[in-house]
């Protein structure tokens, strides 16, 4: 048999799928007793190149509480064509298509290679994309200009049939009309009122009776498309809309000194997803809005205009100091639940060097599967690339996003789910496979994502519900079942249908067998996104308390040691990294919130609960390479040991990517030897970071912040700040001069939180 | 007054002797009463000839001097003045004689219409010369029994005048008997000074009406000498006394007379078009504003104007020109205290425009106490260091740059270096002091509303707006014609959304704004919205050219109307300037919106308790958006293009409140109505106009102004506020007493209107007006003006329907008017016969006068009438001066069937009497022009008029005369433009064919004949009003 890491590779290969327990505890009392759930993280749209979608309808189980898809795991009767299902055990005879179905001529979902299918089907009309942009006009004039720039470029990227939108925002809010030639129609909103949808809709002109008499010439009634005048195919507006944006001006409103401009935000956004809900519900939509500066007006604002009221810190909501955070997220949160109900999902690039309100605002993107990009400015290409590649296509020149997904777990009947974590959004589905037991989004077997990218990860928890008493049969084995519904960024309806089957394992008999099927890596993350989503509603000391507990519990759970003796203490190979990751998780900026904004802060969780293993990992715990002359690249410990005077080392922490040259090194630069020809080793040295550098650039999204950087260099802060503090201040001279970097702080370093580790979990009074 | 006397003859027609002033003096003449004229016509003729010599005697001469004859004759008291009636008059026992002259010989002089022929003997009363017989010796007249009756028509009317011959005047009533009487004296009286008198004769010829019994000719010499016979010439005049003094105007004789004769004479009674005529063959040297309570010349004769110290009264009239001192005496003769001011009026080109004064930094100089501004009523004093203020007697130091010495007399030696010294009107410079949130203001804005609903589209309004406002473009307001004006423009369209325009500059095409949140407005664009036209000319002309063509398909019918006004209130407040807006608009608004409406036109209504509600708004909505506009400087004009009901009440009250118009083109058709709407949108956006104003009125102790009357808004008892002051505005301002006056320094009144002009400058115009004050109750007769009251009666009335039934408006007017002339009969007439009518010489046309005001669509609807209409006319004469509530009330009627250039045939009396089957006529009143044509009218005459020879041919759909070239037609066109050119408002021309369906349109206009919605005619009025005095006074 091959390795657990090989199984776990090939099934998140094929399935896109990683379980904590790629073995399962056979009942609920073993399951709670091994501290860190079965649960996974499942790539719904995971990139299969090799998969092509069947064109056909997926055959269902006829039982209508189950309604489980055909899959290889069914038992097939194929002289009587008939399937079991094995969720619930229903007997389903075969659709009639199939009659010709034999060992021989199996359909493709029977084959165990399918275990996940993509089938496309032909429900109702497709309905083309739309792109809404949502746009704040309170920017300096450069970044305005960078920014419509950037919306330019973005109608060539769309596919010509999509349909386009513009609103721009400062303290009015304008909708334009896109249908219309000579004068340059808009609807203007006050920025100030919270207007309902069907108010947005009557004003817009877009309910029955009053599209009737709008003025401007008659409507055509056609399709619905022609019949909303502020969404237009690209191809048909594409002049006119390039044209529109390159008008566009600043705010023309005056900025009193010490003002901030009035930003209308809340109400933007509001009407843009008014606008869509009364257009086209359920249908796959992006809006997309760009900000420059917080809400200062009207529902939903951050921050008053007054500059002499900074934004709100976390210091400021510790203290429940944050005037408008209650009302603002309570505001954005309506507005996201009614924008995902309606399958629309809401981006939000804000590029400027103060807070822009994300930490309210997170929500819109955080449950409609939108995604959520920050910088400094528009006019970096930290904007402009990230934006270019939310275009980005796949190998079959189809872009990289799916809408209006609808996520379904299916599960057998010993298992039950707890719930979700990722950017989605409960459909309130109550199942005989949901549990009580809540863990993320719960109470529900069906989630709202709506929007997919190949990427979207999502976390999802089980409980083993299984009474102690009532034993798995020996090689029993437990499936889930992943049902995606989407529409495809080709407009196509799809369904992935991924089912998974582990065996049970009595955790008494064979906890070995469970704790070599462990995948640590995967629990980090998925232990990861419960503590950020408890952070989310509680305390961060608790929410660290909590870790700490769960992690102390695994190590008195599955370490080998004698009873209160630290030193004995032995973890095995599979759970070995785990308390290093949980050591850098304590001090990421998902848990932390010292030193970041609550913006900040809400960025990083945002993109933590999406990205799949790797990426999450890599937040977790950054890469260090380290580059010299005494070898090729090799990656080193995150710690302040590795920051020597002759390497040079690159620093992937997901959301930036920092190059440092140490002390020798950045002198030999300064010096110009690379530019000598006797030093062209050098040069190809200086270079080579580089080059990894840029291909990292090149595939991530969002495009991290590049950071070329030395020793001493004030930016250097951004390596120190994540490595090790094996060395410090405290203990500098204990250890050898030469090695490394001390790093000024009071931070615990992974030795000393490792002894800690040791000490409670063989603590007998633990 | 001696030195008016010379003119005498004028005064007072019937009335009163004529004033005294002038007058009279001749009169003695006229009255020839002595004629013993009762007798026959001859009689009559003897007046006149006589007249000179020894008729007065028994008037006149008994009279003071002059001046009353007629009536007063007479009332010593006011010599002068008064008219009316010589008591006597009938009731006169004869002595009449005198007093009667009025109408009867006394008159005689003079022509008075008079009354009666008042044959002076004795039976001047006579009036009525007829009926009379009887009793009257004397008075001939009527004895007093019939008085009552009389005077309305009752009495014999048949027999009288035979309606029909009506027209002239002396045969109907004539009646030969007493034709005699002196009637023709007592008219004339009034007017005709003396000399005309003797006229008479002529005027016999006139008058025709000897044609009739034939006595007349003794009388109607008379009559019509009054006014007419000078004038012989017109028919109108001509009335024959006869039948008419009854009522009222022989007023004294009527009464008696009536049972006599029946019906008063049309020709008898005070005629309007004579006592025009009089006053402007009088006016012939400029009026000089110096001598204080002088009155002007009146609002229908051209006179030029000097200022010596007192405001023109271009700019201030006033009711009366010697106040009573107290307060009880004001009471007593119910004569309201009120002044016309219209603070920006435009003053002919050979009239020098106010003055601008800089007192410098430290601002005008005031008073201290009363902060009254510097006038040539401040007293220097102390060598000119400190100065004595002429309202609060405070005494204030003289900044020093201000100082200056005082010559022997105690002037200032700059004193007519400076207009504030020297002058009654002049401006200041205002300071930074003055300006609102002490900022000095930024240009003022226009802002073009146009409703774009399916109607507007449709009726053509909406691209003759835009087509016309890209012309208007270049003619914004501006103080130097060389200069671009400074005044920004914005547009915005709707129906029930708006529609607001970015027509920026840089912009290759305008942009559209759509804010359809009407429920809570707001101005979408700031940059863009107003601009320089100039600067934005291309982007505003390609806006105006596409907005008729954008909105061409439009379905949409309901309209917002609250959410208009109030998206151009925040364009002006988020430019942080004044304004004035422009709104189109054409339905009532019912589109769901704060400040919609619903159709409550109920004429059941009308005639009941509740009539009043339909006046007021039927939401508070507006009043509080006009509060709102006013503080912001938001002057709203309202150009209405209703096909229904509109609720002008309710749409009215913003313009109203912030010192805009309302023009409401009922039925708009672009062919036939375009040409009117164009004329007064230019005008209205041409005219000059002040922003942001507020007027004060500051008077010397003893008086207060207490209530005001205009467009405008008041949100204490003291400032007049007025969003917009145009140059057609106009403020009525009552006076009361809240203390005595003393004779010696006379009452002041400063107007003080602080306004941004339309460059933008913050000033302060002053108008000073200084009157005198009277212990004897014949002294304010004297000086009143009559078309001044009748334009406070009519505000103070339209403003009572607002909480009164309009019946009890009515009566309220009536009564007051009675009591005024009853106060005056009581104690400055001369002791006569209680039936007998005396009118004082320059009231003589109250009843007359006041009648048109009553019969007014707003007091006494005709069942055609619209709530509408009425709404829309009581708002209109609100703001309107005393010129324009004379031709509105009583309307300029011309014959045309000889024009000279230069000169405007003399006007005949409103009443078809006066209309000739062969004539045709031009009315004009303001707001209507007409061109009626008789049934048997001249072909000649149509072919230079219409250039064609029939009747029958004639289109009266059209609103222009064709243009001809004969000189008949090119000076009956330069007449037509020239009558345009006088009022604030374009008049459509109406082409009225006697016997044509429109002629009942154009009937409504002839208000001395009785109307069909049961207005009473001049002459039944006129015994009505009698009869109310006689009742006072008994």
């Amino acid at each position: 048999m091959t390795t657990y890491q090989e199984f776990i590779q090939q099934n998140e290969g094929r399935d896109g799928v990683r379980f904590s327990w790629n073995l399962w505890p056979s009942s609920r009392l073993e399951a709670t007793r091994l501290v860190v759930p079965v649960s996974c993280l499942f790539t719904p749209l995971k990139e299969r190149p090799d998969l092509p979608p069947v064109q056909y309808e997926p055959v269902l189980c006829s039982r209508a509480n189950c309604k489980a898809v055909l899959n290889p795991l069914c038992q097939v009767d194929f002289r009587a064509k008939i399937w079991a299902c094995n969720f619930c055990f229903q007997r389903n005879p075969f659709p009639p298509s199939y009659a010709g179905i034999s060992e021989v001529n199996q359909p493709a979902e029977l084959m165990p290679q399918f275990s996940t299918i993509e089938y496309i089907v032909q429900r109702g009309p497709t309905a083309p994309l739309i792109f809404l942009y949502v746009v704040d006009t309170c920017l300096e004039e450069e970044d305005l200009q960078a920014l419509k720039e950037s919306l330019q470029m973005s109608l060539s990227l769309l596919p010509p049939n999509a349909l386009v939108g513009l609103i721009t925002f400062g303290r009015m809010v304008q909708v334009h009309e896109l249908s219309c030639e000579g004068i340059a129609k808009s609807y203007v909103f006050r920025g100030t009122k919270d207007l309902s949808s069907k108010q947005i809709q009557e004003m817009l002109g877009l309910t029955k009776p009053a599209a009737s008499g709008q003025q401007g010439r008659p409507l055509a009634p056609q399709d619905a498309a022609a019949s909303c005048r502020f969404l237009q195919p690209v191809q048909k507006v594409d002049m006119n809309l390039t044209d529109l944006l390159g008008e566009l001006q600043s705010d023309p409103w005056p900025v009193p000194q010490g003002k901030r401009p009035l930003r209308s935000t809340g109400v933007a956004l509001s009407v843009a997803v008014g606008l869509l809900e009364g257009t086209f519900p359920n249908t796959g939509a992006r809006v997309m809005l760009f900000i420059g500066g917080p809400p200062t007006q009207g529902p939903g604002m951050v921050v008053g205009d007054e500059l002499k009221t900074p934004i709100r810190s976390w210091h400021d909501i510790q203290k429940d100091n944050a005037r408008h955070l209650k009302k603002a997220t309570k505001y954005y949160e309506a507005m996201a639940n009614r924008s995902a109900v309606n399958g629309h999902s809401i981006d939000i690039y804000a590029c400027a060097l103060d807070q822009t309100g994300l930490l309210e605002m997170k929500c819109l993107s955080n449950l409609t599967g939108g995604h959520i990009v920050m910088g400094d400015s528009f006019n970096t290409s930290l904007f402009k690339q990230t934006f270019q590649r939310v275009f980005s296509k796949d190998n079959n020149g189809d872009f990289r996003m799916a809408f209006g997904g609808v996520l379904e777990v299916k599960t057998t009947r010993e298992l039950k789910v707890c719930g979700a974590i990722g950017p989605c959004v409960s459909l309130n589905s109550k199942g005989s496979c949901v549990s009580e037991n809540e863990m993320g989004i719960g109470g529900t077997s069906q989630w709202k994502v709506c929007s997919i990218n190949p990427s979207t990860t999502l976390g999802f928890y089980f409980e083993v519900v299984n009474q102690h008493n009532a034993p798995v049969p020996q090689g029993g084995r437990g499936a889930i079942q992943f049902v995606t519904q989407y529409q495809h960024s080709n407009t196509q309806r799809r369904i992935r249908v991924t089912t998974i089957a582990r065996n049970w394992a009595d955790a008494q008999s064979q906890i070995q067998h469970i704790e070599s099927s462990f995948d640590q890596e995967a629990a980090a993350v998925l232990m990861a996104r419960l503590g950020v989503f408890r952070a989310e509603s509680e305390e961060g000391p608790d929410v660290l308390r909590w870790l700490d507990r769960q992690l102390i519990r695994l190590c008195q759970k599955f370490g080998q040691f004698n009873k209160d003796d630290p030193t004995s203490f032995r973890l095995s190979e599979s759970l070995s990294l785990y308390p290093q990751f949980m050591f850098h998780l304590r001090r990421s900026p998902f848990l932390q919130v010292f030193n970041n904004s609550p913006d900040e802060s809400s960025y990083y969780r945002h993109h933590f609960v999406r990205q799949d293993l790797t990426q999450s990992l890599i937040m977790i715990q950054p890469i260090l390479y380290s580059y010299s002359f005494y070898g090729p690249p090799e990656p080193v410990l995150l710690d302040s040991s590795s920051i020597l005077p002759d390497r040079i080392l690159l620093m992937d922490t997901f959301f930036q990517l920092v190059i440092y040259h140490g002390e020798t090194i950045a002198q030999w630069r300064k010096a110009g030897y690379q530019d000598m020809a006797e030093h062209e080793v050098f040069k190809l040295l200086l270079q080579a970071p580089l080059d990894d550098a840029q291909e990292i650039l090149q595939t991530r999204f969002p495009m991290p912040r590049y950071i070329d950087t030395e020793h001493g260099g004030s930016q250097a802060r951004f390596l120190l700040s994540k490595v090790n503090p094996s060395q410090t201040h405290n203990n500098l001279y204990a250890w050898g001069q030469e090695t490394g970097a001390p790093i000024l702080t009071d931070d615990v370093s992974l030795q000393v939180f490792m002894d800690h580790l040791k000490k409670l979990a063989v603590s007998s009074s633990a | 007054a001696p030195p008016h006397s010379s003119q005498p003859p004028v005064s007072t027609a019937y009335s009163a002797a004529p004033p005294p002033s002038y007058t009279q003096a001749p009169p003695p003449v006229s009255s020839a009463p002595t004629q013993p004229p009762p007798s026959g016509p001859a009689a009559s003729q003897q007046y006149y000839g006589s007249p000179p010599p020894p008729s007065q005697q028994p008037f006149n001469s008994s009279l003071p001097p002059t001046s009353q004859q007629q009536f007063t004759s007479s009332s010593v008291p006011p010599p002068p003045s008064q008219q009316t009636l010589p008591p006597s008059s009938y009731s006169g026992p004869q002595s009449f004689p005198p007093s009667q002259p009025p109408f009867s010989s006394a008159p005689p002089p003079t022509s008075q219409p008079a009354f009666a022929p008042g044959p002076p003997p004795t039976a001047p009363g006579s009036f009525p010369p007829r009926a009379p017989p009887p009793s009257s010796q004397p008075g001939s007249y009527p004895p007093p029994t019939s008085a009552p009756s009389c005077q309305y028509p009752g009495p014999l009317p048949p027999q009288q005048q035979p309606p029909p011959s009506q027209p002239f005047p002396y045969h109907s009533g004539p009646p030969p008997p007493r034709a005699q009487m002196p009637p023709t004296s007592m008219a004339q009286s009034n007017h005709l000074p003396p000399g005309p008198q003797g006229p008479p004769g002529p005027p016999g010829p006139l008058q025709q009406p000897p044609s009739q019994p034939g006595m007349q000719t003794g009388y109607p010499p008379q009559q019509n000498g009054a006014f007419g016979q000078v004038r012989g010439p017109q028919p109108g005049y001509a009335g024959p006394y006869p039948g008419q003094p009854n009522y009222g105007a022989p007023a004294p004789a009527p009464a008696p007379a009536p049972p006599a004769q029946k019906r008063l004479d049309p020709d008898a009674i005070p005629s309007p078009i004579q006592v025009i005529e009089d006053d402007k063959a009088k006016s012939t040297e400029p009026f000089t504003t110096g001598v204080r309570g002088q009155a002007p010349p009146l609002v229908t004769t051209n006179f030029q104007v000097k200022d010596q110290g007192n405001a023109s009264p271009r700019f201030v009239r006033c009711t009366a020109y010697n106040m009573p001192c107290t307060a009880d005496m004001a009471k007593q003769s119910q004569v309201p205290l009120a002044a016309v001011v219209k603070p920006l009026a435009t003053l002919p080109p050979d009239e020098t425009p106010p003055y601008l004064v800089d007192h410098g930094e430290g601002g005008p100089i005031r008073c201290n106490r009363c902060k009254a501004y510097m006038c040539p009523y401040m007293q220097f004093i102390e060598g000119g260091r400190r100065f004595q203020c002429g309202f609060c007697s405070c005494v204030t130091e003289v900044p020093p740059h201000y100082f200056q010495h005082l010559d022997h007399t105690g002037k200032r030696v700059d004193c007519y270096d400076r207009p504030e010294l020297s002058l009654g009107s002049y401006e200041f410079l205002a300071t930074v002091d003055y300006c609102k949130n002490n900022k000095l203001p930024q240009p003022p804005a226009f802002i073009f509303l146009i409703d774009v609903s399916y109607n507007a589209v449709k009726s053509g309004m909406v691209s003759i707006v835009c087509q016309e406002l890209k012309t208007l473009m270049d003619y914004l307001p501006r103080e130097n014609p060389e200069m671009d004006s400074i005044v920004r423009v914005g547009f915005v369209t709707y129906n029930k959304v708006l529609h607001f325009y970015n027509v920026k500059s840089s912009l290759a095409q305008p942009q559209m704004l759509v804010v359809s949140d009407v429920s809570d407005m707001f101005v979408p664009l700031l940059d863009g919205f107003l601009v320089n036209v100039n600067e934005s000319r291309l982007v505003i002309e390609s806006l105006l050219d596409q907005i008729p063509e954008m909105f061409a398909d439009t379905r949409e019918t309901e309209t917002v109307f609250g959410p208009v006004i109030q998206a151009g209130l925040e364009a002006l407040k988020a430019a942080d300037c004044a304004g004035k807006l422009f709104v189109f608009h054409t339905s009532l608004p019912i589109a769901e919106a704060p400040g919609k409406l619903k159709n409550r036109e109920d004429k059941k209504l009308i005639g009941t308790d509740k009539e009043k509600s339909l006046f007021q708004p039927q939401v508070g909505f507006y009043n509080t958006l006009a509060k709102e506009c006013v503080a912001q400087g938001c002057c709203v004009d309202l150009f209405l293009f209703p096909n229904q009901y509109v609720d002008v009440a309710t749409l009215g009250v913003v313009p109203v409140s912030t010192g805009g118009s309302v023009y409401k083109y009922t039925y708009f058709q672009a062919q036939s109505d375009q040409e009117r709407f164009l004329n007064d949108l230019r005008r209205d956006v041409q005219k000059p106009v002040g922003f942001d104003a507020v007027m004060r009125v500051r008077t010397s102790t003893g008086i207060r102004a207490t209530d005001f009357f205009g467009s405008f808004f008041m949100s204490n008892t003291t400032d007049v506020e007025l969003a917009g002051l145009d140059c057609d505005k106009a403020i009525t301002v009552e006076f009361k007493h809240d203390d005595k006056l003393s004779e010696e320094t006379g009452a002041l009144m400063q107007c003080a209107v602080l306004y941004t002009s339309c460059s933008g400058q913050r000033r302060l115009r002053i108008h000073n007006m200084a009157v005198n004050c009277c212990s004897q109750l014949a002294d304010l007769y004297r000086n009143c003006e009559t078309d001044t009251i009748i334009n406070f009666f009519s505000k103070y009335a339209f403003r009572g329907v607002l909480n009164n039934p309009t019946k009890a408006v009515r009566d309220t007017l009536v009564n007051q008017c009675a009591q005024i002339l009853a106060c005056y009969r009581k104690n400055c007439a001369s002791p006569s016969s209680a039936g007998q009518l005396i009118l004082p010489e320059c009231m003589k046309l109250l009843p007359v006068y006041l009648n048109c005001v009553l019969k007014s669509d707003v007091l006494l609807p005709g069942a055609d009438v619209s709530l509408d209409d009425r709404a829309y006319l009581r708002q209109l004469i609100s703001c309107m001066d005393v010129t324009e509530t004379h031709v509105f009330f009583y309307p300029r009627l011309l014959p045309l069937m000889k024009l000279e250039s230069g000169s405007l045939p003399v006007a005949v009396r409103d009443s078809e009497e006066r209309l000739s089957k062969g004539g045709v006529y031009l009315l004009e009143t303001g707001l209507h022009l007409f061109l009626w044509v008789g049934a048997s009218v001249q072909q000649e005459l149509l072919l230079n008029i219409f250039g064609t020879p029939s009747f029958g041919q004639i289109d009266s759909s059209m609103t222009s005369l064709p243009v001809l070239d004969n000189p008949f037609s090119q000076r009956l066109r330069e007449i037509i433009d020239s009558f345009r050119a006088q009022r604030s408002r374009y008049m459509k021309l109406m082409v009225v064919k006697q016997e044509d369906r429109a002629e009942l349109i154009f009937r409504h206009f002839l208000v001395e004949d009785k109307s069909v919605s049961g207005g009473a005619s001049y002459v039944d009025f006129l015994c009505h009003m009698h009869k109310e005095i006689r009742q006072l006074l008994s």
